[in-house]
């Protein structure tokens, strides 16, 4: 493990922000701290960073217990939210600033920056001012400033946020390309999933001051430990009679989570989904939305309100036509856990299914 | 809003100001040359109004160096630590924009005086040097009552553009290594530049203006007088001739007050530059 947390616990007076944080990466791990505004996610980075002190508990960092270390010894590069360039400094003197700290010779500062410029793509622009800059531009320099000094350990705090976003779509596989390539250990906050599962290798998922899984995006979107990764992840929606659906018995849960990608309606006459007519059941389209892409459908199905995405190749569909109704699986949960429940009657079958 | 409305309004301030501004400040300028210009140099050379020219550029400049070091210190504070009692600091801070400066002036008289307690301390201290420092009805009280009256001049400047730069930068650079100094060299002072001079100016010229807390504190003329304390001793005076002198020692402030003003536009104008560059 490169970087380790355990048992760490933070409290702002009655607030508890950190509850047994305990968490270890490898060296080289992408990894993103998801969950919801105050969450705890962005204290966990400050606290490696060294900027909060937790109450109890170790940090360690390349084996070294860094607790008492300042900021500035542990190896760390930051790249914050609003960028933090400095203001009054060309390009070329932000990125130098952590070398010039450490006092490293003036044509060894040059190589770097040169490097550094031409790695992310900023040659020619080293003697522009911030304000100069587009945001995507502005990002890019925060990043080449924080890798100056050849950190150990990368943190960033909700770099995408402040990006219009045509340009996050960009930076966002461009982040994630230098990273691998450079090789360095990374953690970014996020609060935003489709971010986290595009770019992450590994995702902590956090919740009012508690790790809820970790686990690669895959993992959470498949195997969701908890009821609350659950429900934060993709289009989830709580439903309570999930035992009115066919091929779905009440169990001892106290209830569970569906998604779109997990209903599927069809028309009667679809040669495709032939086999498991039988296994459908029939709903009532409610409502449909238009949403760029696809149209997603609101049935009745059974008194219990279903949601799916229709693409926009099929056939149209109005509101109150019937349509055959085919639930694959949903998320039960109870006080602690959330279990994947298949549909009992699709076992077997040859069905389209991830 | 109509071309007509507009004008009006700016002829109603135009004649306001000529009259409770410009028209004293002329008249001042006139009444000092009444005796021509001979007697203006003369009463300007007076040994009178030349200590009084000394202790005033003394007082104001002792006063603008030790305000500018603890009002950066202050406000650096404020704006960046919390800590139990940091609204009483700020109220503190601006004491001495809401008493009269009289009443200042007094509390030095009470504090240093004879019979203030640190009046003793300081009877102690001469015991001990050897010395003979005064502070009330000598120079030092002068200088310290000035020091007092300016005091939140400059804090009051750099808090606001402390607050609105934020922290985050210095933040970035302490991440990375650098210490206080090479943070508040490079980082923050780029940022309060103009505004730190804005504020030594405001300062100054409030330094050079002070009557009231350096009345109570000041007995000797020709010693321990500033300029403002010369003028009115030789208003008071009673000739015409040394009225006529009173005026054009008041001419000397005016023209100071002039070119603070000009310096400050210029200021005000390259603060405003920097700030849409940066």
């Amino acid at each position: 493990m490169y970087i380790e947390m355990r048992n760490i616990e933070k409290s702002y007076g009655d607030f508890k922000a950190s509850k047994e944080v305990n968490f270890g990466l490898e060296k080289g791990t992408l990894a993103a701290l998801l969950g919801p505004s105050g969450s705890g996610k962005t204290t966990i980075l400050r606290m490696i960073a060294g900027f909060e002190t937790p109450d109890t508990g170790d940090i360690i960092i390349d084996g070294k217990r860094v607790n008492d270390l300042p900021a500035a010894d542990r190896g760390i590069g930051f790249v914050f939210q609003n960028y933090a360039l400095f203001r009054y400094m060309t390009v070329y003197e932000n990125i130098a600033f952590g070398l010039e700290v450490k006092k490293i010779h003036k044509k060894l500062i040059k190589a770097r920056v040169m490097e550094l410029l031409s790695l992310t793509g900023l040659e020619g622009l080293e003697k522009r001012y911030p304000n100069q800059l587009s945001g995507g531009q502005r990002q890019r320099v925060a990043f080449a400033r924080a890798l100056a000094p050849s950190p150990g350990l990368l943190l960033l705090d909700e770099p995408f946020a402040a990006i219009d976003a045509k340009v996050r779509q960009e930076l966002r596989s461009w982040l994630k390309e230098m990273i691998h390539k450079v090789g360095i250990t990374s953690i970014f906050v996020t609060h935003d999933q489709d971010e986290a599962v595009e770019v992450a290798d590994e995702i902590i998922v956090t919740n009012q001051g508690r790790i809820e899984q970790i686990a690669n995006p895959f993992e959470i979107y498949k195997n969701p430990a908890t009821p609350f990764v659950a429900e934060f992840i993709g289009q989830s929606a709580r439903m309570d009679g999930y035992h009115k659906l066919k091929g779905f018995e009440k169990g001892d849960f106290t209830g569970a989570i569906i998604r779109p990608e997990f209903v599927e309606a069809f028309k009667s006459d679809n040669l495709k989904f032939q086999d498991v007519m039988r296994c459908s059941e029939e709903g009532i389209i409610e409502d449909i939305s238009f949403r760029g892409n696809y149209l997603e459908v609101r049935l009745n199905v059974n008194g219990v309100s279903l949601t799916t995405r229709r693409s926009l190749e099929r056939r149209p569909v109005s509101v109150g036509e019937k349509m055959h109704v085919i639930v694959y699986r949903i998320y039960a949960y109870d006080d602690k856990k959330a279990y994947l429940l298949e549909n009992s009657l699709l076992n077997g079958a040859n069905i389209v299914t991830f | 809003m109509k071309i007509k409305s507009k004008w009006i309004l700016i002829g109603i301030s135009g004649v306001f100001l000529f009259f409770m501004l410009v028209l004293p400040l002329i008249s001042v300028i006139i009444n000092s040359l009444k005796e021509g210009i001979g007697f203006y140099f003369h009463s300007l050379a007076s040994p009178t109004v030349k200590s009084a020219f000394g202790v005033t550029v003394l007082a104001a400049v002792i006063a603008v160096v030790v305000n500018t070091i603890f009002g950066i210190a202050a406000a650096w504070l404020i704006t960046r630590f919390s800590f139990k009692g940091k609204q009483i600091l700020s109220a503190v801070i601006d004491i001495p924009f809401s008493i009269s400066p009289v009443i200042a002036g007094l509390a030095f008289l009470m504090t240093f005086g004879r019979m203030g307690w640190a009046g003793g301390l300081i009877a102690r201290l001469n015991e001990a040097l050897g010395t003979n420092i005064q502070i009330v009805f000598a120079v030092p009280g002068v200088v310290l009552a000035t020091v007092f009256v300016t005091f939140p001049f400059v804090s009051r400047e750099i808090i606001p553009v402390l607050l609105s730069i934020g922290k985050e930068e210095e933040e970035a650079a302490a991440l990375m290594g650098a210490d206080g100094f090479t943070i508040f060299r490079k980082i923050t002072f780029p940022h309060i530049r103009w505004a730190l001079l804005y504020g030594v100016i405001l300062c100054t010229a409030r330094a050079l203006g002070e009557f009231g807390a350096v009345h109570a504190l000041s007995k000797t003329r020709g010693e321990t007088f500033t300029l403002p304390l010369e003028i009115d001793a030789l208003y008071l005076s009673n000739s015409s001739e040394s009225i006529t002198s009173a005026f054009a020692v008041s001419s000397i402030l005016v023209l100071m007050a002039v070119a603070v003003l000009i310096i400050r536009n210029i200021a005000e104008h390259q603060a405003k530059k920097n700030e849409e560059n940066h």
